[in-house]
């Protein structure tokens, strides 16, 4: 054993990744042209066959870019993960960069599908526009944003909108009995989802009404550390997804929310029929609409609408109204260009 | 050594009393900083041992064979680390050669071929600072050349090119120190033979130096195994029911997995991570024995 062997094992070493390297151009190319192939295969037969080709169980292949709000991610995940099923040749993967984070991408003209919990903005709208990218908006389900004290909290059993916005609000309320004479005379403590999160930008616009976030509040962009945190004291508040309160029932205590017609509970029913109000919001996915001429993408697309609302439900959202499903799926057909 | 300070201590005693009351005090605070010392040690170590507790009970529910070779899901009892794990592998056998050729050759040159001038100064200072930067930072710098400028997607290859980058300054850095530490007289010993540069270089300094930069070069690589955002920062993904197929195939890899598992609203997810946790400190454990395996193995042929 000498230096020379060891350095025969580097010049293999680099002489298998300059190999590799080339390999990888000729694949790249080998693929492209595969794709191309397909591309124009598909195409033939979708001229041919039309709308039934995805559902006679001919088998598609290609990629779909997807990516955007972690919110929506459990949605998505559990689509693809069904979808792979019915389409293994079809690659699905799901990224996360935050809503704003995958519209750039999707700006970018780098995504199909770009998830988001809450509206595209207008100047995301316009930047889409300047690059001449068209696309359709998907709600697939409804988040209750669910506000919560802990368990030993035995005072509060409800809020009004105006008491919410009282005590999130900077220079509002500081301690319960600010809120209501009756309560006790103690300070309250905030946790609140990041500034980044659109869960924070949902309860900014409708309760805080664009004013200040009180400067006690603890952020944090793990939905996580606010359950534990709201657990351990009995003056603590937070808000955050459905989801999360669901899952943590037996210790946090729900705050049924009162917008002038009696306290509403958030639960499966009033979040659905959209009684559990203001803070029912929708979640979306925009698709780009020169993506639905490849065939893969559209038969996935229609997918995601299909089962989107059974998802959302096994993973902690709640469905919208069957109606709102048949409008997306108009939407996607006239899209495509039927 | 107490012996020796009692005694000294009772010496001086019978003379000066003065002197005994500096020594007595003197020991307290050696004691006191000893204390402060192993109370440090102990502090860090039992901060370790409550997180390696915490993990392992949580995860070692959910490591299977089928945990290893299955793909991520939505029910947690389903859910595999398979694609981040192959993918870890794959971005690892990219950023593995590409900061090792990079980050050597660059030592190399520094050390022995660079004129000491203010030019190379500047190159240093910016290398040592370099190694300070937040890794996000170079996700963007990633995202913009590899991505976008060269168009290689969110694929392994972008990733990797982008981790190599993360960490050469650190194996940089490393390598001089492996270098410099390699005693002149060999250098001199080898010139003084009629050796040019090169084979001094080549026969002399790097194999002295070669533990040092094994050990440097692996201990960086475990750092990018860990990292998560310049990795979202480019792209990757988070959901890949699929493994990668060539170098520009998309991937995920186990951070960013487990991160994603940690943020769920459902506890057994939570266990999920601990699990996957687990797997990335074996491999992790595995790549600093293979590091100091290196090391044993040629520093005994000096």
């Amino acid at each position: 054993m000498s230096m020379k062997k060891v350095w025969m094992l580097l010049a293999l070493v680099a002489f298998m990744v300059i190999a590799a390297a080339c390999g990888e151009g000729e694949e790249e190319t080998d693929s492209e042209e595969t794709s191309a192939e397909n591309e124009t295969e598909e195409s033939n037969e979708d001229e041919n066959s039309g709308e039934e080709a995805s559902e006679d169980g001919e088998n598609l292949s290609g990629q779909i870019a997807i990516d955007g709000s972690s919110t929506v991610f459990p949605i998505m995940e559990a689509v693809s993960e069904e979808y792979t099923m019915e389409q293994p040749d079809v690659q699905a993967p799901v990224g996360v960069s935050g809503s704003g984070g995958g519209f750039e991408k999707f700006i970018a003209g780098e995504t199909d599908l770009s998830n988001a919990s809450r509206p595209i903005k207008e100047e995301e709208q316009e930047m889409l526009e300047e690059n001449g990218i068209d696309y359709i908006e998907l709600s697939l389900a409804y988040d209750g944003l669910s506000v919560v004290v802990s368990e030993e909290n035995d005072f509060v059993d409800s809020l009004t909108v105006d008491e919410l916005k009282k005590i999130w609000v900077d220079g509002g309320a500081e301690t319960w009995s600010d809120v209501r004479d009756e309560w006790p005379d103690e300070p309250i403590e905030r946790f609140s989802p990041g500034t980044d999160s659109g869960t924070f930008d949902y309860f900014n616009e409708t309760i805080l009404e664009d004013e200040d976030i009180s400067k006690d509040a603890q952020l944090s962009e793990d939905d996580n550390v606010l359950v534990n945190g709201v657990m351990g004291s009995p003056n603590a508040i937070a808000y955050f997804g459905y989801a999360y309160y669901a899952e943590n029932q037996d210790t946090l205590k729900i705050v049924p929310i009162d917008n002038g017609d009696g306290p509403v509970e958030p639960t499966e029913e009033t979040i659905n029929d959209g009684s559990y109000e203001p803070l029912s919001r929708p979640i979306f996915t925009y698709v780009k609409e020169e993506s639905l001429q490849e065939p893969h993408i559209r038969d996935y697309v229609e997918f995601v609408n299909e089962i989107a609302g059974e998802m959302a439900l096994e993973v902690g959202y709640i469905n919208l109204p069957e109606e709102q499903y048949e409008e997306n799926q108009q939407k996607i057909e006239e899209a495509a260009g039927e | 050594m107490r012996a020796v300070g009692d005694e000294t201590a009772t010496g001086y005693t019978q003379g000066k009393g003065k002197n005994a009351a500096n020594i007595s005090s003197r020991e307290i605070k050696s004691k006191l900083f000893k204390g402060l010392f192993i109370g440090a040690t102990g502090f860090s170590l039992i901060v370790l041992l409550v997180l390696l507790i915490r993990i392992f009970t949580q995860g070692i529910g959910f490591l299977s064979w089928d945990f290893l070779t299955s793909f991520p899901s939505r029910r947690p009892a389903d859910a595999g680390i398979y694609s981040a794990f192959i993918g870890t592998i794959w971005m690892m056998a990219v950023t593995a050669p590409v900061s090792f050729v990079l980050g050597v050759g660059t030592a190399i040159y520094l050390e022995e071929y660079a004129p000491k001038n203010r030019f190379t100064g500047l190159i240093q200072m910016n290398i040592s600072n370099l190694a300070g930067v937040p890794s996000i930072v170079f996700g963007l710098l990633g995202l913009t050349i590899f991505v976008r400028e060269l168009s290689l997607g969110r694929s392994v290859l972008a990733g990797g090119f982008t981790m190599a980058l993360l960490i050469l300054p650190i194996i940089v850095v490393a390598s001089q120190e492996a270098i410099r530490s390699v005693p002149a007289e060999l250098k001199e010993a080898s010139y003084g033979m009629g050796a040019t540069k090169w084979q001094t270089t080549y026969r002399i300094v790097l194999p002295a130096a070669l533990p040092g930069i094994l050990t440097g070069n692996i201990l960086a690589l475990s750092r990018a195994i860990g990292e998560t955002a310049p990795l979202i920062m480019i792209g990757a993904l988070t959901y890949v029911a699929f493994l990668p197929e060539h170098l520009l195939s998309q991937f995920t890899v186990m951070p960013i997995q487990i991160f994603n598992w940690t943020s769920r609203p459902q506890e057994e997810f939570h266990f999920v991570a601990a699990s996957g946790i687990i797997l990335l400190l074996v491999m992790l454990l595995v790549m600093n024995s293979i590091a100091v395996w290196i090391r044993n193995k040629f520093q005994k042929r000096l």
